[in-house]
C-alpha cells in the first residue's frame, strides 16, 4: 500500500493486540452494561445465570453471556430489542423477513457514525479511494445494502453512483459512459451483469471497471476466479449482517485471503453451531458477533448462523485485525436430504469443477411417494453445447457423477436451456423447496 | 461443399417446438429439413435452412443455444439399392457417420441426405472419387423448382 492511499480512518485496523484487546474489553464492559440497563430480554436472562455487568473481568468472561438468536428479533418485533428511546433512533432498517414479520434494527447517530467508518475501511483496504468513481448497485430501502455502502464511499471521497439494484441495461450503459471504476452489489448480480453486458456486445474487461465488492450472499473462490477473469477486475468479499449493523462487519484486503473483522466495535467468536460451546481458534464452527459500540440496539453474542473459522496467523497485508474465513455456508442454508446434510455450496462447486459449467443453477426439492428428491437444474451454455446427443449425454453424466461424489448421496440433474432459471438482483434464489404442500 | 447446419437445445417437455418455428415462420425463414433427436430430459433439433446466418442469430436472440455444424449433403437416386452403393464407398473406411438424416429433394426420383461424418474432408474426397454428386450449398439451401 502506498503512503498517499492510506485512510486515517483505518487506523485502528493497525492497532497493537495489547490495545485492541484492551479496547475491546472496555468496550464490552460498557454495551453489558448499556443491555442490561435498557434491554429488558438481556436482564431477565442475565437474572436467570446470576450475573451482572460486574461479573466481566476479563475477554474470555464473554463466554458466559447468554446468546441472542434471530427469533429474539422475531419475538420482540417491532421495538422490543432497542436500548435508545426513539427520540434518540434517527434510522429504522429491517430485513425482507421470508416468512411473517421481518425483523427491525435501529441506529442512533453514533451507530451510524459507526456504520459509516467501518464501511470507509471497508472500502479502502479493497483498493478503493478519494477520485473513484463507485456503482451502487445494492438494493437502497430498508435493505441495509445500499445505504451502508453509499455512506461509506461518499465519506471516503469517492463519487458515488447511487443506481440502486435492477435495470441492468441502464447499469451497462451508466458504468461504461461515467467510467465506473468500482461496483458494490451481489456477486449474483454481478455475473448476470456480465452475462447482459455481453449480450450487448459490451466487453466488461475493455472499461475502467477495476474492483467489485461483493456481498450479501455467500459466494465461492470459483465464482471469484470467474468473475476476476470475465470482469477483469478484483473481485474483494464484503461481509456483514443488518442484525450487527449492515454490510462492513468484515473485509477481505488486498491479500484476498480472508475477511478482517473490524473487531474494535465487532468480537468474534466462533462456537459449536449443535452444542454452543466457543471452539479453539482456527476451528470451523458458527460464527458468533458482540457489538461493542452500539447504542440503539446492543447485540450480546449473537449466533449470525454463518459457519466459518478464525484465521491464527498475521495477514500479509499488515493489519492486526483477526481475520476469518470466507463463509461457504449458512446453517441455515442447510438441507435435510433423506437424514443427509447437504449445502448449496457442495453443489456449486460440485458444478464448477465439471470443465465449462458456469454457476447458473437452481436446486429444486420435492417428496415422492414420501421420498426426498433433489434436481439440480443446470443452464446449457454455448460452450457445453453440441449438436451430439453423445456429447450432451456425458456433460449430464460428467454432472451426475461430480454431485454424487461431493454429497455422497443420489441426485438429479437436469439440463435446461439458457435463461430459463430465474435472474435475480438482489440475493439468488438457489433452492426451491416443494417438499410440503 | 459442406453445408451449415444449426442445432438447438430443447428441453423434452410440451410446447418446445413451436416457439423456434415460429421465430423463423416470422423471418421469412425456409425449413428446408430438420431432424429432432430426443433423449428422455432432452432434445436437439437439427435444421437447414434457407438463411442459416440470419436463422442463427435470431434463434440465439429468442433465448436458445445455438451450434452451428458443416455436415455434407449427398444426392442419390430414389431407387433401390441407391443408398446400399453409397454405403459402400465408406466400407473398409475409418469414416463414421454420427448421425443421418434424408429429404426430397424436388427434383423427380431424387433424394437428399444429410451426413454428419466425424471425418468430413476425407469422407467428401472419398465421395467425389467415386464420382457422387454431393450437393453444392446454394442448391440445398434454396428451393429447387
Amino acid at each position: 500500500m502506498t503512503p498517499s492511499r492510506f485512510h486515517p480512518a483505518s487506523a485502528p485496523d493497525y492497532l497493537p493486540l495489547a490495545q485492541m484487546r484492551q479496547l475491546q474489553l472496555d468496550r464490552l464492559r460498557g454495551v453489558v452494561e448499556r443491555a442490561a440497563g435498557h434491554v429488558e430480554l438481556f436482564r431477565a436472562r442475565l437474572e436467570q445465570r446470576g450475573l451482572t455487568p460486574a461479573d466481566i473481568r476479563g475477554l474470555e468472561d464473554i463466554a458466559r453471556l447468554p446468546f441472542t438468536v434471530k427469533t429474539d428479533l422475531r419475538d420482540t418485533y417491532p421495538f422490543g430489542l432497542f436500548a435508545s428511546p426513539m427520540q434518540e433512533v434517527v434510522r429504522l432498517h429491517a430485513s425482507s423477513g421470508t416468512t411473517g414479520k421481518p425483523i427491525v434494527v435501529a441506529y442512533t447517530q453514533e451507530d451510524l457514525d459507526v456504520w459509516t467508518n467501518v464501511m470507509v475501511r471497508s472500502l479502502a483496504s479493497c483498493g478503493i479511494h478519494r477520485g473513484d468513481i463507485v456503482q451502487n448497485a445494492y438494493g437502497y430501502g430498508l435493505f441495509t445494502g445500499g445505504l451502508g455502502a453509499h455512506y461509506g464511499a461518499e465519506a471516503l471521497g469517492a463519487t458515488v453512483i447511487p443506481i440502486s439494484g435492477g435495470n441492468t441495461e441502464r447499469q451497462i450503459m451508466v458504468m461504461k459512459d461515467f467510467k465506473v471504476t468500482a461496483i458494490c452489489c451481489t456477486p449474483s448480480y454481478f455475473i448476470h451483469l456480465l452475462e447482459r453486458a455481453g449480450e450487448l456486445g459490451v466487453d466488461v474487461r475493455e472499461l475502467p471497471l477495476r474492483a467489485g465488492v461483493f456481498g450479501a450472499e455467500p459466494w465461492t473462490d470459483s465464482m471469484r476466479r470467474h468473475i476476476e477473469t470475465a470482469g477483469g477486475i478484483r473481485a474483494f468479499d464484503i461481509y456483514g449482517l443488518s442484525e450487527i449493523i449492515g454490510p462492513g462487519v468484515a473485509v477481505e484486503c488486498c491479500a484476498q485471503n480472508g475477511l478482517h473483522i473490524f473487531e474494535d466495535h465487532f468480537y468474534p467468536e466462533i462456537v459449536d453451531p449443535e452444542t454452543g460451546e466457543p471452539l479453539a481458534e482456527g476451528c470451523e464452527g458458527e460464527l458468533v458477533i458482540t457489538t461493542l459500540s452500539k447504542q440503539a440496539m446492543p447485540m450480546i453474542r449473537y449466533r449470525t448462523r454463518d459457519i466459518t473459522a478464525l484465521i491464527p496467523e498475521t495477514c500479509a497485508c499488515g493489519r492486526t485485525l483477526r481475520r476469518m474465513r470466507r463463509i461457504s455456508r449458512r446453517t441455515d442454508d442447510m438441507i435435510i436430504l433423506r437424514g443427509i446434510n447437504v449445502f448449496p455450496s457442495q453443489i456449486e462447486s460440485a458444478l464448477l469443477a465439471v470443465e465449462g459449467t458456469l454457476p447458473h443453477y437452481q436446486i429444486v426439492l420435492t417428496r415422492d411417494k414420501g421420498l426426498d428428491q433433489l434436481e439440480v437444474l443446470v443452464e446449457v451454455t454455448p460452450e457445453v453445447f453440441s449438436d451430439q446427443i453423445g456429447a450432451l449425454e456425458k456433460l449430464h453424466d460428467k454432472l451426475t457423477f461430480a454431485l454424487d461424489h461431493t454429497l455422497g448421496l443420489r441426485v438429479g440433474v437436469r439440463l435446461v436451456r439458457p435463461q430459463t432459471i430465474r435472474r435475480s438482483e438482489g440475493k439468488a434464489q438457489r433452492v426451491i423447496d416443494r417438499r410440503n404442500g | 461443399m459442406k453445408i451449415h447446419q444449426l442445432s438447438l437445445f430443447l428441453e423434452n417437455q410440451p410446447g418446445q417446438m413451436i416457439e423456434p418455428c415460429r421465430a423463423l415462420a416470422r423471418a421469412g425463414i425456409n425449413i428446408r429439413t430438420l431432424s429432432l433427436a430426443d433423449t428422455r430430459q432432452f432434445g436437439i433439433l437439427r435444421l437447414i435452412v434457407s438463411d442459416w446466418q440470419n436463422a442463427a442469430v435470431l434463434l440465439e436472440n429468442a433465448g436458445y443455444v445455438v451450434n452451428v455444424t458443416e455436415v455434407v449433403a449427398i444426392e442419390v437416386g430414389d431407387e433401390p439399392g441407391a443408398l446400399a452403393n453409397l454405403m459402400a464407398v465408406f466400407e473398409n473406411s475409418a469414416i463414421n457417420i454420427e448421425y443421418m438424416y434424408a429429404f426430397p429433394f424436388g427434383r423427380q426420383d431424387r433424394a437428399v441426405l444429410i451426413f454428419r461424418f466425424d471425418q468430413p474432408d476425407a469422407a467428401i474426397a472419398r465421395l467425389q472419387a467415386a464420382g457422387i454428386n454431393v450437393v453444392d450449398s446454394v442448391d440445398v439451401y434454396n428451393k429447387v423448382s
